[in-house]
């Protein structure tokens, strides 16, 4: 392991803000896309149910 | 076992529901061995310091990209040769994952770039055959989005994927057929791979997580997708979509 205190992981060597901004997209955008397929599965399913059928 | 079965959205539907929590938990399981790897294991680059940790995810967000643009080329093809339903709707369900990708390529490449060349974006080869790739994706979506009758908008958007991969290639090879700022690969398919063991190991094993996350997501959608245009058939108002 190559940080010696928790500021210094934060830090990343000066590289901290592109790092973490590099992760931090990635993580915010694998998190929003299962949300929004959650809600458009949500949305299909009531109307499914609406005209009878069983989702 | 008869896989022209599956070629059914019927029968697909209920198997695609079955898979996704499989690989989810693959996701999830692979994505924490990855970054553990990624920020304790992997040593520090010695001429780009902690910053290359960037790697990690924009090297399996790039393949990713590409990758899932040669699938949606596959199905296109498969759609327009035996004219199967579901083809076009596994097709339109990768390509918002797909753009995702080219899209979070681009930006963390950016990440990469300003304190590496001391540039956001530059008008090279591998960066501007990338962006058409993301356009492409763009385009795609747009022009499925804009046709209502859904054999046509398979066809359309088939017809469109298929000339786009030439784009593919191109990508792949930027880096040998043109004098870049970018790198070539560190990860090839005739070489030895020329980073650190658990270097590479972190960026493989994140490439594996991004694809489980593609599969997931893929079935997700295509279940979405299939439910919104068979709603009104038999199969979906008689018995379970569970």
């Amino acid at each position: 392991m190559q940080w010696n205190s928790f500021s210094d992981f934060i830090h990343m060597g000066g590289y901290g803000l592109y790092v973490w901004g590099s992760f931090g997209i990635c993580a915010l955008a694998m998190i929003i896309e299962p949300l929004i397929l959650q809600s458009r599965n949500q949305k299909i399913r009531r109307q499914v149910k609406r005209q009878g059928g069983q989702p | 076992m008869n896989w022209f079965k599956y070629a059914s959205p019927a029968s697909f539907y209920p198997l695609a529901g079955k898979l996704i929590p499989y690989f989810a938990a693959i996701t999830v399981v692979l994505l924490a061995i990855g970054l553990w790897i990624s920020f304790f294991v992997a040593p520090t680059d010695f001429q780009q310091g902690e910053g290359y940790r960037i790697i990690f995810v924009h090297v399996p967000a790039s393949w990713m990209s590409m990758f899932i643009y040669c699938v949606m080329a596959f199905w296109s093809a498969l759609g327009l040769i035996f004219n199967t339903r579901l083809s076009g709707m596994m097709t339109q369900a990768l390509a918002p994952t797909g753009a995702l990708f080219a899209f979070l390529s681009l930006v963390t490449g950016s990440l990469w770039g300003k304190p590496m060349w001391g540039t956001w974006w530059v008008w090279d080869a591998r960066l501007t055959s990338q962006l058409i790739l993301f356009f492409l994706y763009l385009g795609y979506l747009a022009l499925t989005s804009a046709i209502d009758d859904s054999r046509r908008r398979d066809k359309a958007g088939a017809i469109l994927s298929l000339v786009g991969v030439v784009n593919v290639p191109i990508i792949y090879f930027s880096v040998i057929w043109w004098n870049t700022l970018h790198q070539g690969a560190s990860v090839s398919m005739t070489k030895a791979p020329t980073m650190a063991h658990t270097m590479l190991m972190g960026m493989l094993i994140m490439a594996l997580a991004f694809w489980g996350y593609t599969i997931a997501m893929g079935l997700k959608r295509v279940r979405c997708i299939i439910l919104e245009r068979e709603m009104s058939s038999e199969w979906i108002k008689k018995n379970a979509v569970e």
